[in-house]
């Protein structure tokens, strides 16, 4: 008896029964009374929008996409997937140039890399903020992220002989993050994995997961990117390889955005990807064993990024962080820290962006670490913005307490 | 990844077991799918008048101050109840007289609290009312989306200008000997509700409004905080999808999330509530448990399952997981020997009434006293 399962919905809007559980952990609500709310924006709206289109509400670009929604739902609605895809349905107005740019985060990567010191110099010149402020609308109040002069690539390309020396091989889908912006983390994970040895891979050439194109506006570009992305990481999968990351939006959006928001089929992704930490853990539980500093000492305070929430695999950062000796561990409350990747980059969204992290903010300063570890790094550049305390992923954490 | 316990469902129910194991230091994890019934939690534990001394130890550590005491309860459509074991945010009065005057206020456009039904209700004990309805401009923002004034919004605003707000009800105070509020106070600050009655001249009185409930979502998160501070694993969001089972015993349990990576444990507690949380579910022939396919009480034929009559009795309310004495879970008849069931998904609840929550709380803490007894032999 099939009834039920044929009456279900692609995201299960059916299944609200207005209990309003979501919009008490929606953070946008808290403090932009111009979003209509989870509620309102998902199911209530979709029933409006599938009798006229006209119905479709401009106001629903407010939300972040954090998907805090979906995690609080009890009836399985797919709150936040509702609310992107209508954006992508409806929303047929042309993204502005400045959406465009933020979006672009491998090509503007690959323009900037070569100038890394100019550009580096140039963007954190109060003119420069007051021009992009006046200008691009991107708020002056932004640190922007520094660029690398030489990308993880081709550093990694450099190894590629002594990584494929190792027994075991994974492939790594860094993100641009880690290619433009923060090579370290990239050779902090090839540390850790080739002290359990394993050696490390490029895909053949990745491309940005494309979430921030899904969320400005660039459906079409960000479906090139994830058909190519599947491609890449089917053909590693297809040599037996694992494929590992290290940002949790990155790894949310290759394996529940593409299918759920862009229609792009991903099961080889969804079998053969997974983040680093959870790689690592696995095999540590396995017998794997690593050789940590006898004297490292640190207190770290753990904020869940939202979208690693999302994927349910926090535990293993956590798991991992608390088996190095020598931590003092704290877990934060969830909250989102209001940066949601580009979208804290608009003036238009700076306030609420900041107003929606003060929690965190707080709480941060209240427990003092030595250092906040996070999986994502958006929420690197906000809690290191907004409170002075340095950000690094659990992997670089590992990295520094390795013998 | 091995637990001595694996918890399934975060609420009332899988909060206090976890609570408890964590502290008798056992490892556990909790796997919670989507938020629970605290965010419907009248306050009350309505089957219970005093609370086991354990019970008042686990709350009150995590910061949740409960108190009893015999007579009535003003009920939020102006009606009364029994007393029962409580949050401090609830009053307690001798009888349904519960003054000669009452102050009721609002706020005005917040259309969750229904200040005339209490006011009928109390005048028909004999008690005067006087409604009067706040307009205060830090809820402005709020209207712009009207739909969203609600119980966890507003309660949000409070918090920050609260002392404010009791300045403007003090100068609305004629002769009267009570003040009923809206339970909008005190989301984060568990000490604004009792400030507040410090802070005014009449006994004040919060009543509950629709959901989300404010207190509800206050005990949620102070448990939480407390299990993730004893250093209990909570997996929001994920869902227990299938377990591994053999000769009886529930060896693994497969997530949503975790996929093939499966949460192995020496116990597991069935704390995944009623219908409204899906541990249990239907279709139109079975009731059914979905994880692990336990037995289910139920009326072989579906038109015994409810009472033509919507305010009737309805026998399916009462329907649940079969157990054993010591609350083991049956499966084809025969107990598991190391899965609890605890809580919602157990039935004989009547949610009308509220009487989950003292459900919740008593069979949690005689599945911690089982698993304990069970490793000590």
């Amino acid at each position: 008896m099939k009834l039920q399962e044929y009456t279900e919905s692609k995201y299960n809007f059916e299944e609200c029964m207005k209990c309003t559980i979501c919009t008490a952990y929606c953070p946008v609500l808290q403090v932009n009374p111009l979003y209509p709310g989870p509620k309102q924006a998902g199911p209530d709206g979709e029933r409006l929008r599938l009798k006229d289109p006209f119905f479709f509400n401009y106001a629903l670009k407010y939300c972040l996409n954090c998907k805090r929604c979906e995690v609080a739902c009890p009836s399985g609605v797919k709150v936040a997937d509702l609310i992107q895809s209508a954006r992508i349905r409806y929303d047929h107005s042309k993204p502005k140039l400045r959406d465009r740019i933020l979006a672009s985060t491998d090509f503007m990567g690959s323009l900037a890399r070569p100038f890394a010191p100019m550009v580096n110099g140039v963007t954190k010149m109060g003119v420069t903020k007051a021009v992009l402020d006046g200008t691009m609308k991107i708020d002056k109040n932004r640190t922007f992220p520094k660029y690398s002069g030489r990308s993880f690539e081709a550093w990694l390309k450099r190894q590629a002989p002594a990584q494929a020396a190792f027994p075991e091989q994974v492939a790594y889908y860094h993100g641009c993050y880690v290619n433009y912006n923060y090579p370290q983390l990239g050779k902090d994970l090839v540390k850790v994995l080739n002290a359990l040895g394993v050696g490390v891979q490029l895909l053949d050439k990745e491309k940005c997961c494309g979430i921030a194109m899904i969320t400005n506006g660039m459906s079409q570009q960000a479906t090139r990117h994830a058909r190519h992305n599947v491609a890449v990481i089917g053909a590693a999968a297809a040599k037996g390889l694992k494929v590992v990351t290290t940002s949790s939006t990155c790894t949310l959006t290759l394996r529940d955005e593409y299918p759920g928001l862009l229609g792009v089929e991903n099961q080889v992704v969804r079998d053969s990807l997974l983040m680093a930490t959870r790689f690592i853990y696995e095999k540590l539980e396995k017998g794997a064993q690593l050789r940590f500093r006898p004297d490292f000492h640190k207190r770290i305070a753990y904020h869940t990024p939202c979208h690693l929430e999302k994927l349910g695999w926090g535990i293993f950062s956590e798991k991992l962080l608390r088996m190095i000796p020598g931590v003092e561990f704290t877990m934060l409350d969830s909250n989102c820290c209001g940066i949601a990747g580009t979208y804290g980059f608009k003036k238009e969204n700076y306030a609420a962006s900041q107003a929606i992290g003060a929690p965190l903010f707080e709480q941060i300063r209240n427990v003092n670490p030595d250092v906040v570890a996070c999986d994502c790094e958006t929420c690197k550049w906000q809690i290191e913005m907004s409170t002075q305390y340095p950000v690094a992923n659990p992997i670089s954490i590992l990295a520094e307490a390795l013998e | 990844m091995k637990f001595n316990t694996v918890i399934i469902g975060g609420g009332l129910c899988g909060l206090t077991c976890g609570i408890a194991l964590q502290k008798a230091g056992r490892s556990t994890a909790i796997i919670s799918t989507g938020q629970n019934a605290l965010h419907f939690f009248s306050g009350s534990f309505e089957s219970l008048t005093e609370a086991p001394a354990r019970m008042a130890d686990l709350f009150g550590e995590a910061g949740i101050r409960l108190h009893y005491r015999e007579g009535v309860r003003l009920m939020p459509l102006g009606t009364f109840r029994p007393a029962a074991l409580s949050l401090e945010d609830i009053s307690f009065f001798p009888k349904p007289k519960i003054g000669e005057k009452a102050l009721i206020v609002s706020f005005k456009r917040y259309h969750d609290f229904f200040a005339a039904f209490l006011a009928d209700g109390l005048e028909k004990q004999g008690v005067a009312c006087r409604i009067e309805w706040l307009d205060l401009p830090e809820l402005e923002q709020l209207e712009k989306s009207p739909s969203e004034m609600r119980s966890v919004q507003i309660a949000r605003t409070m918090d920050r200008i609260w002392e404010k707000v009791v300045g403007e009800i003090r100068a609305l105070v004629q002769d009267e000997d009570i003040i009923i509020l809206p339970q909008v106070f005190g989301l984060k600050d568990t000490s604004v509700p009792i400030r507040i009655r410090e802070s005014l001249p009449a006994q004040v009185v919060f009543v509950g409004t629709l959901p989300p409930s404010v207190p509800g979502i206050r005990t949620q998160m102070l448990l939480k905080r407390r299990y993730e501070l004893l250093g209990g694993t909570y997996l929001t969001g994920d869902e227990a999808t299938d377990a591994h089972v053999h000769e009886g015993r529930v060896h693994s349990i497969v997530t949503k999330n975790l996929d093939n990576h499966f949460l192995e444990a020496d116990n597991f507690v069935l704390a995944s509530g009623g219908f409204f949380s899906k541990g249990l579910k239907s279709n139109p022939f079975h009731i059914f448990e979905p994880v692990f396919g336990l037995d289910v009480e139920q009326a072989e034929n579906r038109s015994d399952w409810y009472h033509p009559q919507f305010m009737h009795d309805q026998p399916y309310m009462a329907y649940g997981v079969k157990t054993d004495a010591a609350l083991h879970a049956l499966r084809e008849g025969a107990p598991m020997q190391n899965l609890y069931a605890a809580g919602s998904v157990l039935g004989a609840t009547r949610p009308e009434f509220g009487s989950g929550a003292g459900l919740a709380v008593r069979s949690a803490l005689a599945v911690v006293d089982q698993i304990l007894k069970t490793e000590a032999e």
